[in-house]
């Protein structure tokens, strides 16, 4: 290094100088800032940051980064954001997408980019309702939600977005919660050194259009009550005192009060790198994530496997291709078969 | 014209004839090859030289039932000794390779004109998925033509009696033997076909030998028996001095979108998804990744279009391609290009329509579409290719026009030409247009919406560049600083500003350039693919007397400067358009002129005589006035 060291890059060189415009007490500011703490500790120079989304509350975001950021069309944010990262694998893409964007308008593309794992870092904000447009029920809002598109309440059933990327091949899935800051931060972090498609839920409170949706998991005696801190290589134990835990049947999970001759030896060991998605995906299903079920909410790292990205593989080819068939534009524009007509009108097979 | 029954003889010999100029249609089921052999005669016209134009026409349905009218493939090539400006209107000579084929087609044929057929095929099965009560070979229903009855399959198979390929792939190779009669007929050396047929079944030399000989076969019948009483020959044509090759229209797209990378330096970026007849523009792009081309087969067509407009956001040159419904399906993010002032092309290689109309068949009515389809004030370039080879230089055109003014362009083009084939020739590299651009470097002083002074261009600043860290996106953009605004008098001002920008273009392009007298009682006016029927149709009735003249627009928008003008030369304006009247109507508009309309949307390009009876019949009307 002969160059001098540029000052570290704070909170501060992220932010922009545009007024945010969330509704104040809206969980995207928790979210916002968790990004900005978490962008200057990934040692990745600011120029070098893409931040792309949809349509919705979530997709403001790019305009408050102090980034390069592209606020796309509604649900195309992954195509967008596929786009740059196949031509520039240099940056560092993130998509910021919300549940009505990203698995309504936009579910075809979230599942096909997760498919290919393409390395990009996808932030699903999901507030289970739209609040840009002014309060309709979402494709995660739960059964019988009255809303204004739904006054008698939904019959619409709804997804489980861990379930969607799962499902989809994602390489790495991820949940937080809006303001579950550290907890948030370091599952940012593990999206952000992961390579591939990392999908990251973020339970997030829209106190205008569906107040309190996730109170049962984010109020004070919820947190240790009904969430489930997954770790790899530790067992599934959870509430106030660590004293439950979660046992894999062989078919279901089942949950156990520890103590009484059952300890944290009869807890399932959870293994986010398990290759086949299956036990993941199960995972997921315990719980829609409002922390109101029989089960706690399964927070942190679901699944977060290796695997080829699809961006590389497009550039390996090309590179590999430029190496070797090298060929020069007059080459190509000739083709194989030419024709050569002299000043005389006579001719011949083949170039002059 | 059509081919003379006599001609010079030598003792024993078939009698021998130059003709200038011939048009043969092969046909058959859509798996018997047609396309392939069409192609094949081709390619060996143009390595002689001849002036070509071809004409594929095959069904929709990959393999229609066999036998039936609705699986009949055909390919027609024109080969003439003189420039020459559409594939023909009737063929002199057709190659029927079962009942289904010859009931297709007969109808097209030029009287006397030249039919050989596939006896094998004429069963009474076949006859009756054709829908023939009689067997046609039998009756007086060929008597206006020259009827030539062969057993295709039969000297197919007897030709490759020691092969040891199972009869089912020695039937298939039976398009050969066609193929080797026609070269005779014609008198083209075989060599051509030969080393193609050795290229391409390169891991499978028996393939490639059984058709060499089946071909042979064909020729040498032709030959030694008296099956064909005239030989005939078509010399070369006088074609400019140069190097030249046949090239059909996507190939030339696609050539053209690699000439127009490597010129401006910036990676081609093509996001597509498949549809007839855009398709090879995609499979064609994707094997020249080793001109640093990315192609990329998105999950549909917006991501298609979306992945492009995130490629010439990180600095390549964003391209998607389609057809019409695919075009439908683009729109949105077309207009996010508009607002955030993207270079992006968008090829739209037009079909029938509307809905999934026609697939396979060619139609121009995408252009009110493609000017006016996508919400609010949303103006876009449009440029049409007009013929097969034209299709390249309209790429570096439309190249041209997006990144200087940092616009969406579209270009249409349409199955006619897309399929077509004609020679073109090949220009000098160090000839084609310098199309480099710079990226906004500066960081002092930078706004993203900034512009130039002269082409209203903002700076193309990409991602990875420090100090130009920016947001862009699709909600209105205040001037200068791009930041979000929803001030009535900044909306104004920038509506207004994105429509000053794209009419600015009319500053660099070319006048209408008008063929014949400048003013008079009639202009035929043409776009697009109609280049070719209107040239020859126009050709035609000056020779015959009349007076009449011709223009075509490259560029639709903006319009060349002088097109009012021009317009306003001429007592009558006709505008022929595999359309209702789509130009017509843009130009009533603009230049309050009344404008004649002449409309087919059979899905099958005008022929030249259609045209010409039209303007015969207008300065008649004139003459008489």
């Amino acid at each position: 290094m002969n160059t001098t060291e540029a000052p570290p890059l704070t909170r501060k060189d992220f932010q922009s100088d545009q007024e945010v415009r969330w509704c104040p007490g809206c969980g995207d500011y928790a979210i916002l800032s968790a990004v900005q703490q978490v962008f200057p500790e990934l040692g990745i120079p600011r120029e070098k940051f893409v931040i792309v989304s949809g349509i919705g509350c979530s997709s403001r975001f790019p305009y408050y980064m102090n980034t390069y950021g592209f606020h796309s069309i509604h649900g195309r944010a992954p195509a967008v954001a596929t786009g740059i990262k196949m031509t520039r694998p240099d940056l560092d893409v993130w998509v910021v997408t919300g549940d009505g964007d990203a698995l309504s308008i936009g579910g075809n593309h979230l599942i096909h980019t997760l498919r290919r794992n393409v390395n990009l870092k996808i932030l699903l904000f999901n507030n289970r309702v739209y609040g840009l447009t002014k309060g309709q029920y979402s494709p995660t809002s739960e059964l019988g939600k009255r809303t204004k598109s739904t006054p008698h309440g939904s019959v619409d059933f709804p997804f489980n977005p861990l379930n969607i990327a799962i499902g989809a091949g994602a390489t790495f899935v991820a949940r937080s919660v809006d303001i579950f800051m550290p907890h948030l931060k370091a599952v940012l972090k593990r999206a952000a050194a992961h390579k591939g498609s990392a999908f990251v839920e973020v339970m997030q409170n829209c106190n205008i259009y569906n107040d309190k949706a996730f109170a049962a998991l984010t109020d004070k005696t919820g947190r240790q009550q009904n969430g489930l801190y997954l770790e790899h290589g530790k067992p599934l134990v959870f509430g106030d005192n660590k004293d439950k835990g979660l046992r894999f049947t062989g078919t279901d999970f089942e949950v156990i009060e520890l103590g009484n001759g059952k300890s944290e030896d009869d807890c399932l060991v959870w293994d986010e790198e398990h290759a086949n998605p299956s036990l993941a995906f199960q995972m997921a299903s315990i719980s829609t994530g409002d922390g109101l079920g029989d089960f706690p909410v399964p927070l942190g790292v679901l699944r977060a496997v290796d695997a080829p990205t699809y961006d590389a593989g497009v550039i390996d080819q090309i590179d590999e291709l430029t190496t070797t068939r090298p060929q020069t534009l007059d080459q190509l524009i000739h083709g194989t078969d030419t024709w050569t007509v002299d000043a005389g009108g006579n001719v011949h097979r083949g170039a002059n | 014209m059509t081919l003379p029954i006599a001609g010079q003889t030598d003792a024993g010999k078939a009698a021998e004839a130059t003709v200038s100029d011939v048009v043969i249609r092969f046909a058959g089921d859509s798996g018997d090859g047609m396309q392939l052999t069409g192609t094949q005669f081709t390619n060996t016209s143009a390595l002689i030289g001849n002036d070509l134009s071809t004409l594929p026409d095959f069904p929709a349905e990959i393999r229609a039932p066999a036998g039936t009218l609705a699986g009949v493939s055909g390919f027609q090539v024109r080969i003439a000794d003189h420039d020459i400006h559409t594939p023909g209107d009737a063929p002199d000579v057709l190659i029927a390779m079962n009942p289904a084929a010859l009931k297709a087609n007969m109808r097209d044929l030029k009287d006397n004109g030249v039919i050989i057929v596939n006896t094998d095929e004429f069963t009474p099965r076949n006859l009756k998925r054709a829908g023939y009560e009689a067997n046609p070979l039998e009756d007086d229903s060929l008597n206006a033509f020259r009827l030539y009855q062969v057993a295709l399959t039969t000297m197919t198979r007897r030709a490759l009696e020691e092969s040891e390929l199972d009869v089912r792939s020695k039937d298939r190779c039976k398009n050969f033997l066609a193929l080797g009669m026609v070269y005779w007929l014609f008198s083209r050396p075989l060599e051509s076909t030969i080393d193609w047929l050795r290229v391409k079944f390169k891991r499978r030399p028996e393939i490639a030998e059984a058709n060499v000989k089946v071909m042979k076969a064909g020729w040498n019948f032709c030959d030694i028996t008296d099956a064909f009483q005239v030989r005939y020959d078509v010399e070369p044509a006088k074609l400019e001095p140069g190097t030249y090759r046949s090239i059909h229209g996507n190939s030339a797209l696609a050539i053209g979108l690699v000439a127009a990378s490597r010129r401006s330096g910036l990676p081609l970026f093509l996001g597509a998804y498949p549809i007839t007849p855009a398709s090879d523009v995609l499979h064609e792009l994707a094997t020249y990744k080793h001109f640093g081309v990315t192609t990329y087969q998105a999950e549909d067509e917006i991501a298609a279009v979306c992945a492009a407009i995130g490629a010439s956001f990180g600095g390549n040159l964003g391209v998607s391609c389609s057809s019409g419904p695919g075009i439908a399906l683009k729109a949105e993010g077309i207009n996010l290009a508009v607002m955030v002032e993207l270079p992006l092309v968008i090829c739209d290689i037009q079909r029938g329509g509307p809905s999934t109309g026609l697939p396979t068949k060619t139609e121009q009515a995408d252009l009110l579409q493609v000017m006016f389809g996508r919400n609010n004030e949303s103006p876009v370039p449009v440029i049409a290719a007009s013929s097969p080879a034209n299709c390249f230089d309209t790429a570096l055109e439309a190249v041209r026009m997006a990144t200087a003014y940092m616009t969406p362009v579209i270009l249409l083009s349409d199955g006619y030409i897309a399929n077509g084939a004609e020679p073109w020739r090949i220009p000098q590299v160090e000839e084609l247009p310098d199309l480099r651009v710079n990226f906004h470097q500066n960081a002092e002083g930078f706004m993203p919406y900034m512009r130039d002074e002269q082409t209203l261009a903002r700076p193309w600043a990409i991602p990875g560049t420090p100090g130009l860290e920016h947001r862009i996106g699709g909600l209105e953009k205040e001037d200068v600083t791009g930041n979000v605004n929803y001030e009535p008098e900044n909306h104004d001002h920038m509506v207004r500003l994105r429509a000053e920008k794209v009419a600015r273009i009319v500053n660099d392009i070319p006048e209408l350039e008008v063929e014949g007298p400048q003013s008079g009682k009639l202009l035929v006016l043409g776009w697009g693919s109609t280049l070719g029927a209107i040239t020859g149709a126009v050709n035609q009735a000056r020779a015959d007397g009349l007076t009449v003249s011709r223009a075509h627009l490259w560029h639709i928008n903006p319009f060349p400067r002088n097109l009012g003008d021009v317009l306003e030369r001429f007592e009558r304006v006709l505008v022929p358009e595999m359309n209702l009247g789509q130009l017509a109507l843009l130009l009533r508009a603009r230049y309050l002129k009344d404008i004649e309309t002449y409309s087919k949307v059979e899905g099958k390009p005008f022929t030249r005589d259609e045209i010409l009876h039209r303007i015969e019949r207008m300065t008649g009307e004139s003459n008489q006035r």
